[in-house]
């Protein structure tokens, strides 16, 4: 059997941070990624487990003013049942359908793929485009770091020791339209080799506020911004699909390994931000 | 630390380390050896039990996780009849297609299916698919999979079918 190493399960969320404060501990949410590394010993065994499931206060999908705010143990399926998020955030729903199957949907959680930090993290690429902030919080308070403030290098958070993820705020933006993408091996229980999220708005006939975000191409999430460049301000033709191919193809600089190949995963990108331009331009 | 299950109905009181492995504690410490090991990483799917109803790989659920609720494993399908274990519908369905080869991810797959088919989701092929997205057989190549819990839908649709 794999490890078993001592769990705290706290009941509220003072109790989580007090535990936190006295010593390390590692969180476990819904498990599908820590699980899988004690199980597997891809990482030192952690010394203290702290077990977030009972920690209803990290719950829940509701709007707060002019954004939406999930819980940091908000799972995939609750993702796609909320008719909160298919209103508002229909991006976050469809990348919640591509991540595992079912069983991985009913465990894994917002929070959980935040603090994983994986550069293929599936739902990374909609917190960038969408302009996501996420809310820390330990004894000493609350403080929020913007998505793309989050994930400064190869599995790093700027989550301190005795930090949680509490939620995810999206900016709710009049107008905003969102795609979402992903190529994997197959459709469900693949980790992705190319994940793409856009947004922007329209505004007399040219794109505005464009985001173009991607996953599985560098060793974070990251926003391919002088791609961005050439979308700001333009229309979805034809010519600016092919030139923005291109630029996101000289852009990126994903790695060979064993999901696949630094040239499929540049001409895959290229392929997918084409045919998401064809599809909203219309021709 | 002790925590407490509800498993196929009835309840126990399982004394080990809250980081088992929902998997071990049903197949070492409770004695029901159906629920299967596959890969241990959440991948394939045979360990696939319902928790408060949901499919779940019970490989990454750790017991504390588990505690107060409740599980249902492929022990708890069949029925208790006057000579002995009643197959549900769902396993007679299985039977009745061919539904199994080697048998290992048998009880994952039916738990899957026993949880789409409660769903009451619209059994369409791309549906049932779906459902066993989660779920991966090296023998039958799926087709009698997805044929069975289809047969065991319509079963289910007689059942509940107005006059019927």
């Amino acid at each position: 059997m794999p490890a078993e190493p001592p769990v705290a399960s706290p009941t509220s969320l003072g109790q989580a941070y007090a535990l936190l404060a006295a010593a390390p501990h590692r969180p476990i949410a819904g498990g599908t990624d820590v699980m899988v590394q004690i199980a597997a010993e891809t990482t030192p065994i952690p010394e203290r487990m702290l077990d977030l499931w009972r920690l209803d206060e990290l719950r829940g999908i509701r709007v707060e003013g002019d954004a939406l705010v999930l819980g940091a143990l908000t799972t995939y399926t609750e993702i796609r049942r909320s008719p909160l998020c298919v209103e508002h955030a229909l991006a976050l729903v469809e990348a919640a359908a591509t991540i595992g199957a079912v069983q991985i949907q009913n465990r894994g959680t917002l929070g959980g793929n935040i603090a994983n930090a994986s550069p293929a993290g599936d739902t990374l690429p909609v917190l960038l485009a969408m302009d996501a902030s996420i809310v820390a919080g330990s004894l000493r308070g609350e403080r929020t770091v913007a998505a793309a403030d989050f994930w400064p290098a190869y599995r790093r958070t700027p989550l301190r020791p005795d930090e949680l993820v509490l939620r995810v705020s999206l900016p709710l933006v009049a107008g905003r339209r969102v795609r979402y993408r992903k190529v994997g091996t197959r459709r469900a229980q693949a980790i992705s080799k190319v994940v793409m999220a856009l947004a922007w708005r329209e505004d007399g006939g040219v794109w505005r506020h464009v985001r173009l975000a991607l996953g599985s191409v560098a060793p974070t999430p990251i926003r391919a911004t002088e791609t961005e460049r050439v979308l700001e301000g333009a229309a979805p033709r034809e010519t600016v699909a092919d030139h923005a191919a291109a630029v996101l193809r000289g852009e990126l600089r994903p790695i060979d390994d064993v999901r696949s190949t630094a040239a499929y995963r540049k001409a895959a990108a290229a392929r997918v931000l084409h045919r998401l331009l064809r599809e909203e331009g219309g021709w | 630390m002790s925590y407490e299950l509800r498993v196929n109905g009835v309840e126990f009181e399982v004394a080990a380390p809250g980081m088992r492995r929902l998997l071990d504690v049903l197949r070492e410490d409770l004695g029901l050896s159906g629920t299967k090991e596959g890969c241990g990483e959440g991948e394939c799917g045979a360990c696939t039990v319902l928790l408060d109803g949901e499919p779940v790989v019970s490989c990454l659920v750790p017991l504390c996780q588990a505690d107060g609720h409740a599980v249902r494993t492929v022990e708890g399908l069949a029925t208790a009849g006057p000579q002995g274990p009643v197959l549900s519908p769902l396993q007679a369905a299985f039977l009745e297609a061919g539904g199994a080869q080697c048998g290992i991810c048998t009880p994952g797959m039916l738990m899957s299916a026993e949880a789409f088919l409660a769903s009451g989701a619209d059994p369409t092929e791309e549906a049932i698919r779906e459902a066993i997205a989660g779920n991966l057989c090296r023998c039958t190549g799926y087709t009698k999979i997805v044929e069975a819990i289809e047969l065991a839908a319509l079963g289910r649709g007689a059942d509940t079918a107005p006059g019927a």
